[in-house]
């Protein structure tokens, strides 16, 4: 099923919030305002907003370490994220997590993660929570090309096959693992095909296509949400950063990255609104420039929120 | 404090863990099981036999060859509400799943900052004595005690196996829960029906006022032998049994070397970075003035354990090694 007008609005406006907060984490980068370091999802946009269009409020998601897309996406919270990336006490982990492990459980959000791969077991986790209380919620859980070679994938994978359980496995396929291209890292052109070895559907949909990502993502979740198990759907892609912000990309082609960034999905996504007449270059850059002043808001509240307490180093070790 | 319970059935150590499963589960709907093979063979070294009939396939859930999706699994189950008991056959296979205890289990809470709870107990056998070679054998208890965030225990008694399992399961943090496999198949009493013994608090298992025997799991039952050899020579041995790593009963071990003011530390782990370092350490810091005698510790050396029944032997600590060190003390 394809996207309603009105989910595609929101989707645009969805890329256009992580594009602007990426946009502006990268500066604070530079400028030397954010300690540790960032993985940025400019260029990813339309998976996290295709995907989570598809999902409910109740569905769960684990994300990869490139994590900042899929929060905004499922509703985070922009001015705690900020604030996180700036280690501070109203972070939404408290300034413990950082980049690598922004979450938001009470959003169903399991956690960016440091290790690549790691959280595939967990959205597994999370997806057979869902199946054993018996309602129709699911698990989505985001990872790249190259996690798909971790033995995680494998046994998560393979687990959630056997045991038909609720979730949808979305590889966000940007062609390298740091520096070393996917012909280098396997040896196949579709990481989708590696469903057919655990029995369940591979989708492959154009990530950088919202309404593309959305229909393969529905059929997927709505096949989970049936009891009919999961499904592997790899969306393909590019980063339009290095892997890290420092990262000088030297590993990629100049001109293969160039076309690349013509098939970006904001780019896109505004030829479409405008071409259906659902937004001028007006609305769009009113739409945008709404979202920077609350990005701007953000990341002043994230500058200006106090440090932590040199005693929350102790606490949050144990449940009490 | 533990609870009392009103009538004792004998029972095996195995079957003791297995009832306080049995127990918790009829009271908890959100508890299951997952591991290889724990449904119908009854797990690995046959601990959960019988579950299945009780509780069905929904809870007790047998499992692909997968260590890392077992455990992997269980803190996304727990992240999301469940409480999860999972199991891996040997605790040398940590080894394998020690990104998904280690950094996922137990970071979860601090990343998330104090938002999430990972209410998960991983069951895993541990030690040597029955000629299962150098990947079948260890006692890995300072690996998960290295992690903050990790809960560790390691029972030495059927009865301490029961309150211990069911306390690890009601607490809301990742619990690794050790059972010594030379120890599945001892018996001894255990009361029937809820019977809690609280993480984090030791038992003294003998008492005695001449040195202290700081000791757990199946060197418990050593360190007993030995308390009882070195009675005939005159020395009176008192037998700290920790029950749980961590949570560490420091109290517990500082009030005996205090009557004793001498401590021996018995472990079946290797010695270098083994957790006697650890008591040892908190002794000499906070108990420097108790001491009449250095701090002696008698485990396994550093070497992987062997196969041959002659090596293993001489690789384990027994009553003789422990009195020896005791002797030579006084």
């Amino acid at each position: 099923m394809s996207m309603s007008t009105e989910q595609l609005l929101e989707a645009f406006r969805c890329m256009v919030k992580i594009r602007e907060f990426e946009k502006r984490a990268h500066e604070l980068f530079l400028q030397g305002e954010l300690p540790g370091f960032l993985h940025l999802y400019l260029g990813e946009e339309a998976i996290a907003a295709g995907v989570m269009a598809a999902l409910r409020p109740d569905d769960w998601v684990s994300s990869s370490h490139r994590g900042h897309g899929h929060v905004i996406a499922k509703g985070g919270d922009v001015r705690g994220m900020m604030a996180e990336i700036y280690g501070r006490s109203t972070g939404s982990c408290k300034g413990k997590g950082g980049s690598m492990h922004i979450a938001d459980l009470d959003l169903g959000i399991l956690g960016a993660n440091g290790i690549v791969g790691g959280g595939i077991p967990i959205g597994t986790g999370a997806a057979l929570a869902c199946q054993y209380r018996g309602g129709d919620s699911v698990a989505v859980s985001f990872f790249g090309d190259a996690a798909s070679n971790r033995g995680t994938f494998h046994e998560a994978v393979n687990l959630a096959a056997v045991w038909d359980l609720p979730i949808v496995f979305v590889c966000e396929n940007n062609l390298y693992g740091v520096s070393t291209c996917q012909r280098d890292h396997m040896r196949i052109t579709d990481v989708a095909d590696r469903a057919a070895s655990y029995g369940i559907p591979g989708m492959i949909a154009d990530g950088n296509d919202v309404e593309a990502v959305y229909e393969a993502a529905l059929e997927a979740v709505e096949r989970a949400r049936r009891g009919d198990g999961p499904t592997l759907l790899e969306c393909k892609t590019w980063r339009h950063q290095g892997h890290f912000v420092g990262d000088p990309c030297a590993y990629r082609d100049p001109l293969e990255h160039e076309e690349w960034l013509a098939k970006d999905p904001i780019l896109r996504g505004t030829r479409v609104l405008i071409e259906r007449g659902l937004a001028t270059e007006e609305s769009i850059a009113e739409l945008t420039a709404e979202i920077k002043a609350a990005i701007d808001e953000a990341a002043e509240f994230g500058r200006t929120s106090p440090w932590p307490e040199a005693s929350e180093l102790l606490t949050d070790v144990y449940s009490a | 404090m533990t609870t009392q319970a009103t009538s004792m059935k004998t029972m095996t150590y195995g079957q003791a863990i297995c009832d306080g499963l049995a127990v918790e589960m009829r009271r908890d709907p959100d508890i299951y099981v997952a591991g290889e093979d724990v449904g119908m063979f009854g797990g690995g070294l046959g601990v959960t036999l019988g579950l299945l009939d009780e509780f069905g396939p929904r809870r007790i859930r047998d499992t692909p060859l997968s260590e890392t999706a077992i455990v992997g699994h269980a803190v996304g189950a727990a992240a999301a509400g469940l409480r999860p008991v999972a199991e891996i056959m040997f605790d040398d296979f940590l080894a394998i799943v020690l990104d998904e205890l280690g950094n996922q289990a137990a970071k979860a809470r601090y990343m998330f900052g104090g938002k999430v709870k990972i209410p998960m107990v991983l069951r895993a056998s541990c030690g040597a004595g029955i000629r299962a070679a150098a990947q079948h054998s260890q006692s890995l208890e300072a690996w998960c005690a290295h992690v903050p965030g990790l809960k560790t225990v390691a029972p030495s008694t059927p009865a301490d196996a029961k309150g211990l399992i069911i306390a690890a399961i009601r607490d809301d943090n990742p619990v690794v829960f050790l059972e010594h496999k030379i120890l599945l198949g001892v018996t001894g009493e255990v009361p029937e029906g809820e019977y809690l013994v609280p993480l984090g608090t030791a038992d003294i298992k003998r008492e005695g006022g001449d040195v202290t025997l700081v000791t757990w799991s199946a060197m418990v039952q050593q360190s007993l032998r030995a308390a009882e050899l070195l009675a005939e020579e005159g020395v009176s041995a008192e037998v700290v049994d920790l029950r749980t790593i961590v949570p560490l009963d420091t109290e517990a071990i500082l009030g005996s070397v205090a009557k004793t003011h001498r401590l021996v530390i018995v472990h079946e782990a290797v010695r270098t970075s083994g957790f006697g370092a650890e008591i040892a350490a908190i002794v000499a810091d906070e108990g420097f003035d108790l001491l009449d005698a250095p701090i002696k510790r008698v485990t396994a050396p550093d070497t992987p354990v062997p196969f041959s029944p002659m090596l293993e032997d001489a690789y384990l600590p027994s009553a003789d090694t422990i009195k020896a060190a005791v002797l030579a003390l006084m």
